[in-house]
This record gives structure tokens, C-alpha cells and sequence, in this order.
């Protein structure tokens, strides 16, 4: 099995649709508190991208961040149990839906700061290096974090020092509720131009097109070449965060454009690519995989209260209570 | 007794750990070159592979630094003003020291944030003067503050050993000390050390102000007998050295360099009268409220507490008692 496999790469944008839909029900049903900011529409992106890393890889992504540490290899069911608070899940329920994380397969992060990833992404992968490994790695972020100072700073680092990070724009042509032309004088592309980053804009909705180009871009800079970054057109096919489910925003984004945005289906376009019978027992597998995922989530235990604050610090220094 | 001056007990301390641990490496602005007069020598004997210089990108580098320390890496990070500090405080609050707890205990952020020259630096002005411990302290980042050459030592090195981000304040009135130090070894965080021994009144002093505090003292000797306890780090705090002072002389007075609202001086006084009745109010010598440091020399003086409403503090505590 190769990263060109299409049924692998079906597989992986099938599970992050079906697991976000069961996760969007479980914000519903009470079970996954304070909502997600689902990734439905985008995982063509994720999947796309993951296909192409090595296992000394590491990658960061942001607060629409499920599809980035699925692809990766996450465990589904602890990766659920995250979202709904238990101590099974990858955080032990102290990170939730923006901070999943799974360090153990170089996953830093989903993180909630818009702009965050590429420094830390930078640091981290500059760091493997020097440790004599063949480490690239990969920052998620959306149109909107290309305006954060922060993450500028990080391609300019990147590029200075020759860290070999894919920096990969999911365009979905909104931040919230902000479009694209109204918050990114320039062009995103062109943020990377200012910094000699060679960029590419494809199709994000197209799995196996994102696949590929960030294949060439992770063979050249495994075989020594410098960051570069990928603008993948997107489109966000529900909810910029599922509040928008109870309180509806004003129609920020014109009714047709969302029924062009939804024709375009990464999971429709990889499945095509599939005999009927594969794509049928694929599908199969990973509803069984999810059933299993929602069960086992719902029957772990909760944290408890009275060790709320037992990973603040690694070096085990004891907080203060707060009590009187 | 060789004389060591607190600017170079920093300089030996990053060369001791860089030398014993391969995985920590030095970043910053100028450290090449060591315009700080702190990281001198240092990038000729370790290589400019681990003794970096950065571009002016505090946020970046910084959050660099988190990345390489979850990667195993040791990083230590010279920052050129105190004032920077602001840039990065998301970057230091809402990654590093959030990642531990956030990813379930899956990693360390094992960082040392280095701020030479921190406070006044006489004529540095508004942007340049700051002191801002007590931010650190308050979102529970370790802090040190050191005093003297063998405590810049000590908890420098245990800065850079210890598993969590710590800044290490090293004030601007500070680095010029000298002292004779013959035994350099880790101090450990959270302990507290008392300078002078009294009997009439704790001051706790911060940073430089521990040299004015023992200032005062000898001058008051002869009508008051004061203990000078230094806390070396603020977060965590010696809490129980304080309060074995403190239930000794019964009387408190704190001198710090911060400002006063919700700053280290209110903390420390109201963890001790949680625990101990004193014999009189307790007092404070800060900066004011929202202190921005004015150019002009008398005025950045007068902005910073003194010696002089030290001791007044110090004679009120003290008649206002039994
Ligand atoms: C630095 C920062 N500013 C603002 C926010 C609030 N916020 C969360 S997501 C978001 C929009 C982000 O847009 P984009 O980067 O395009 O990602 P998308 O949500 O479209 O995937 C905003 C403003 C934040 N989390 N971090
Ligand atoms: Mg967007």
C-alpha cells in the first residue's frame, strides 16, 4: 500500500466526515460540551496532506483541527472521548475539541490561536533535525491566520533557517464571517512570494490533487530543500462553529454560493475513484469503527474534580487551591 | 574567595549547562556577539548552532523555542528589554505553559526565558523599564528573581533543568553586584533566603531591592532590628520561610519593584496574614499604580521605591504596633 492508494485515501476523508457528523449529533445530544467548529467539507485537505508524511512527522493544526489529527492516525475512540471530557481521551478530557493532541504520532496540536502553529511547527521540526532525524512537518491554518503577525514571523524564521515546514492555507474563503477579500490585502500566495516560500494554490476539495502536491513539496524538502506552502481552495459546508446551529447569523454567505460550495464533495470525488463493492465495505468499516468510537466514549468515566489541575505543570510542582 | 560579578555568574551559568547538556541551545537578539554583556564568549566556545542569533521576531522565536522544547530541546531565550515580555506574554501563557496541561500531560515545555537588565536601567524610559514579575507570577509561571552573583547562578541553572518555562527576572540594578562566591552550585525554586537575621520586622525584598534593604537596615540598626528575607522565587513562593519569619517579629513590610495594584507585595502580604496575626498592619513600598517610568533621572527615582519610604514604612510598622 502506497500513499497513492485511493481506497487509503477514501478511507481517511470517509472516517472524518461520518466522525464529524456523529460529532455534531453529539453536540446536540448534550454529550460533546461547548460546541466544534466542524471540519465537514475541508477533509480532502487533511487527508491529502497526512498521505504524503513519514512517521517522524510532525504537525499542528487549529481550531477546526478534527480532520488533522484523524488523518494523522489518531484512535477514533479516544479521540472522541476527548470531545466528550473523559479520562480516556487523547487529553485525559483536559484538552476538548481546539486542543486534541497526540504526541505519541507527532500531532502538537489542535490549537485555538489563530496563527499559532507555525512558530512552535518550526521549532519543533528545526529541533528533530538537529537531532539527526529526517523530520518535516506540516502547519494548518486558515485564510484568516495569514493576517496574524505571528505567523509571518514563522515563515520568515522558517525560511531564514531552511526549516523544512509545509505551511498549508485551507482557504475556505471566510474567517467566521469575514471573507477573504474583505481582511487579505495581497494574496495569500503572495505572503509566501515576500519570503522567496514557494507556493501553490490547488483544489482542496479534490483529495488526491492536495495528495500529490504536497508529495512533491515533501520530497523536496526531505531531500533537502527549504519550507514552502500550499494554498488549498476550500469550502466550509456547514457551520463556522456549531452555535450557528441555535443562534443563526445573518446570511453572511450568499445561499447559492453555499449550494456551489456543498456540489463540490471531497468524499463524493474520492469515492467515484472506488469500485462500488470497495467503497461499500469501506464505508461499512467505518461506521462499525464510529459505532464503536461513540460507545466507547460515552461509557468512559469522567475526570475527576479533584484532580482538575493535574497536568499543569510537568516538572510535578504542586498549585495552590483556590479555595479558602 | 574568587569575586564573582552577577553578570557573569549568568554568563557561567548558560556555559556550565550548555556544556553539560547537549540539548540546550541559546536564542536571542545580538547573543552572538553578546551585546547584553551576559552571552559573551558563549557562541565562540559552543558554535552559532546553539548559540543563535534571531531576527527581530520575539513572537516567532518564542514560540520556536516551545516547539523545540516539545521536541525534547532545552531552549533558553535572551530577551534584550524587559518591555518585550509583553510581546510574547501569549506566547509564553497560552502555549507553553498551557501545553502540559492542556494535551493531558502528554509533554514539557522545558523553556528559560532570560531578562537581563530587567527594571530601571536609569534613562532607558518608558518602554525599557519595566519589571513585570508579578504578571508571571499571577498566571503561575515559574519566576525567579535573584539578588545576588551566587543566586543568578543557581537559579539560572536550575531554570534551564527544571521541566516547566521559567523566566528569570536578572534586574538592571543587580547586575553590577559582586560578591565573593566559592562554591557555585543549583539553587532550588521555592526556597527563600534570609539575608539578616532581626527581630523587629520582616522585609521581604525583591531582586536589587535586597541591597537596599540590608542598606537600610544597618542604617536603622541601632533603633530597629530588621530581618531582610529574600524570596529568590516568586512563583513558586517560600511561603512557609516567610511565615517562620514573619511569626517571629510579628511585623511585615514588602519592598518591590512592581506596581501595586495585584502586585507581588499584595500577594505576599495577604498569604501571610492567612496564616499569621501580626503585631501591626502590614506595609508595602512599590511602584505606584500603573507605573510608566519617566525619563528624566529624578523622576524615574521617584517612580521606583526607595530607601528612604523603606525606612519610613519600616518606623510606621513598627510604632503602630504593641
Ligand atoms: C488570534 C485569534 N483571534 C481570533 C480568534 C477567534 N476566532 C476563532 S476561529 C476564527 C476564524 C478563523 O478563520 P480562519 O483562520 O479562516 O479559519 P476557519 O475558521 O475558516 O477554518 C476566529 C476569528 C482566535 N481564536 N484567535
Ligand atoms: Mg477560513
Amino acid at each position: 500500500m502506497t500513499d497513492a492508494d485511493p481506497v487509503r485515501l477514501y478511507r481517511t476523508v470517509r472516517l472524518i466526515r461520518r466522525f464529524e457528523e456523529r460529532a455534531v449529533e453529539l453536540v446536540h445530544g448534550g454529550q460533546i460540551v461547548g460546541g466544534i467548529h466542524p471540519y465537514l467539507g475541508q477533509e480532502g485537505i487533511a487527508a491529502g496532506v497526512c498521505a504524503a508524511l513519514d512517521a517522524d512527522d510532525v504537525l499542528a493544526g487549529t481550531h477546526r483541527g478534527h480532520g488533522h489529527v484523524l488523518a494523522r492516525g489518531a484512535d477514533p475512540a479516544r479521540m472522541l472521548a476527548e470531545l466528550c471530557g473523559r479520562v480516556t481521551g487523547l487529553n485525559a478530557g483536559r484538552g476538548g475539541s481546539m486542543h486534541a493532541a497526540d504526541l505519541s504520532i507527532g500531532v502538537l496540536g489542535a490549537n485555538a490561536i489563530v496563527g499559532a502553529s507555525g512558530a512552535i511547527i518550526t521549532g519543533a521540526v528545526w529541533a528533530h533535525r538537529r537531532r539527526g532525524r529526517d523530520t518535516v512537518g506540516v502547519s494548518f491554518f486558515g485564510d484568516g491566520a495569514v493576517n496574524e503577525g505571528m505567523l509571518l514571523e514563522a515563515f520568515n524564521l522558517a525560511a531564514l533557517w531552511r526549516v523544512p515546514v509545509l505551511f498549508v492555507c485551507e482557504n475556505n474563503g471566510y474567517a467566521t464571517t469575514m471573507p477573504v477579500a474583505g481582511a487579505v490585502a495581497g494574496s495569500i500566495a503572495g505572503r509566501a512570494a515576500a519570503f522567496d516560500i514557494p507556493a501553490v494554490q490547488v483544489d482542496g476539495q479534490d483529495p488526491e490533487t492536495v495528495r500529490v502536491a504536497a508529495r512533491a513539496a515533501v520530497d523536496r524538502m526531505r531531500a533537502g530543500g527549504g519550507p514552502e506552502l500550499i494554498e488549498a481552495r476550500t469550502y466550509r459546508f456547514d457551520v463556522h462553529h456549531t452555535f450557528e446551529h441555535a443562534v443563526r447569523l445573518d446570511d453572511y454567505r450568499p445561499p447559492d454560493e453555499v449550494s456551489r460550495g456543498r456540489a463540490r464533495d471531497p468524499v463524493r470525488i474520492q469515492g467515484e475513484r472506488l469500485t462500488d463493492t470497495d467503497r461499500a465495505a469501506v464505508d461499512a468499516e467505518v461506521e462499525a469503527t464510529l459505532d464503536e468510537a461513540v460507545r466507547f466514549a460515552l461509557n468512559s468515566p469522567e475526570p475527576d474534580p479533584a484532580d482538575a489541575l493535574t497536568y499543569l505543570y510537568a516538572s510535578g510542582l504542586a498549585a495552590r487551591t483556590g479555595g479558602g | 574567595m574568587p569575586r564573582l560579578s552577577y553578570r557573569r555568574a549568568l554568563t557561567r551559568a548558560l556555559g556550565d549547562e550548555l556544556a553539560r547538556d547537549d540539548a540546550v541551545f541559546l536564542l536571542g537578539e545580538d547573543v552572538q556577539v553578546g551585546a547584553s554583556l551576559v552571552t559573551t564568549g558563549l557562541a565562540k566556545r559552543f558554535g552559532t548552532e546553539r548559540v543563535r542569533d534571531t531576527p527581530l521576531s520575539e513572537q516567532a522565536f518564542t514560540s520556536f523555542a516551545t516547539g523545540a522544547a516539545l521536541a525534547g530541546l532545552r531552549p533558553v531565550i535572551e530577551f534584550q528589554i524587559p518591555s518585550l515580555l509583553f510581546l510574547v506574554f501569549e506566547q509564553i501563557v497560552n502555549h507553553a505553559h498551557k501545553f502540559p496541561l492542556m494535551t493531558g500531560g502528554q509533554c514539557r515545555v522545558p523553556v528559560t526565558y532570560l531578562v537581563p537588565g530587567s527594571g530601571s536601567r536609569t534613562g532607558w524610559a518608558g518602554q525599557h523599564s519595566d519589571h513585570p514579575y508579578s504578571l508571571f507570577a499571577h498566571v503561575g509561571v515559574v519566576t525567579v528573581v535573584p539578588a545576588t552573583p551566587a543566586d543568578a547562578y543557581g537559579l539560572l541553572v536550575t531554570a534551564i533543568r527544571h521541566d516547566d518555562p521559567v523566566v528569570v527576572f536578572a534586574p538592571a540594578g543587580a547586575m553590577d553586584v559582586r560578591d565573593d562566591v566559592d562554591d557555585l552550585a543549583p539553587v532550588p525554586l521555592g526556597r527563600g533566603r534570609i539575608h539578616r537575621f532581626g527581630e523587629d520586622v520582616t522585609v521581604v525584598a525583591i531582586g536589587h531591592l535586597v541591597h537596599d534593604a540590608l542598606a537600610v537596615a544597618e542604617e536603622l540598626a541601632d533603633q530597629v532590628s530588621v530581618e531582610v528575607f529574600d524570596p529568590r522565587t516568586l512563583y513558586p513562593f517560600d511561603i512557609d520561610g516567610l511565615t517562620e519569619s514573619v511569626a517571629r517579629t510579628g511585623r511585615l513590610v514588602v519592598f518591590d519593584d512592581g506596581n501595586r495594584s495585584c502586585g507581588m507585595a499584595a500577594e505576599i502580604i495577604a498569604s501571610v496574614v492567612e496564616r499569621v496575626r501580626l503585631l501591626a498592619p502590614p506595609r508595602r513600598v512599590t511602584r505606584p499604580d500603573g507605573a510608566v517610568l519617566p525619563f528624566a533621572p529624578a523622576l524615574d527615582r521617584a517612580v521606583q521605591p526607595g530607601r528612604d519610604q523603606l525606612a519610613t514604612a519600616i518606623h510606621l510598622t513598627v510604632k503602630d504596633g504593641p
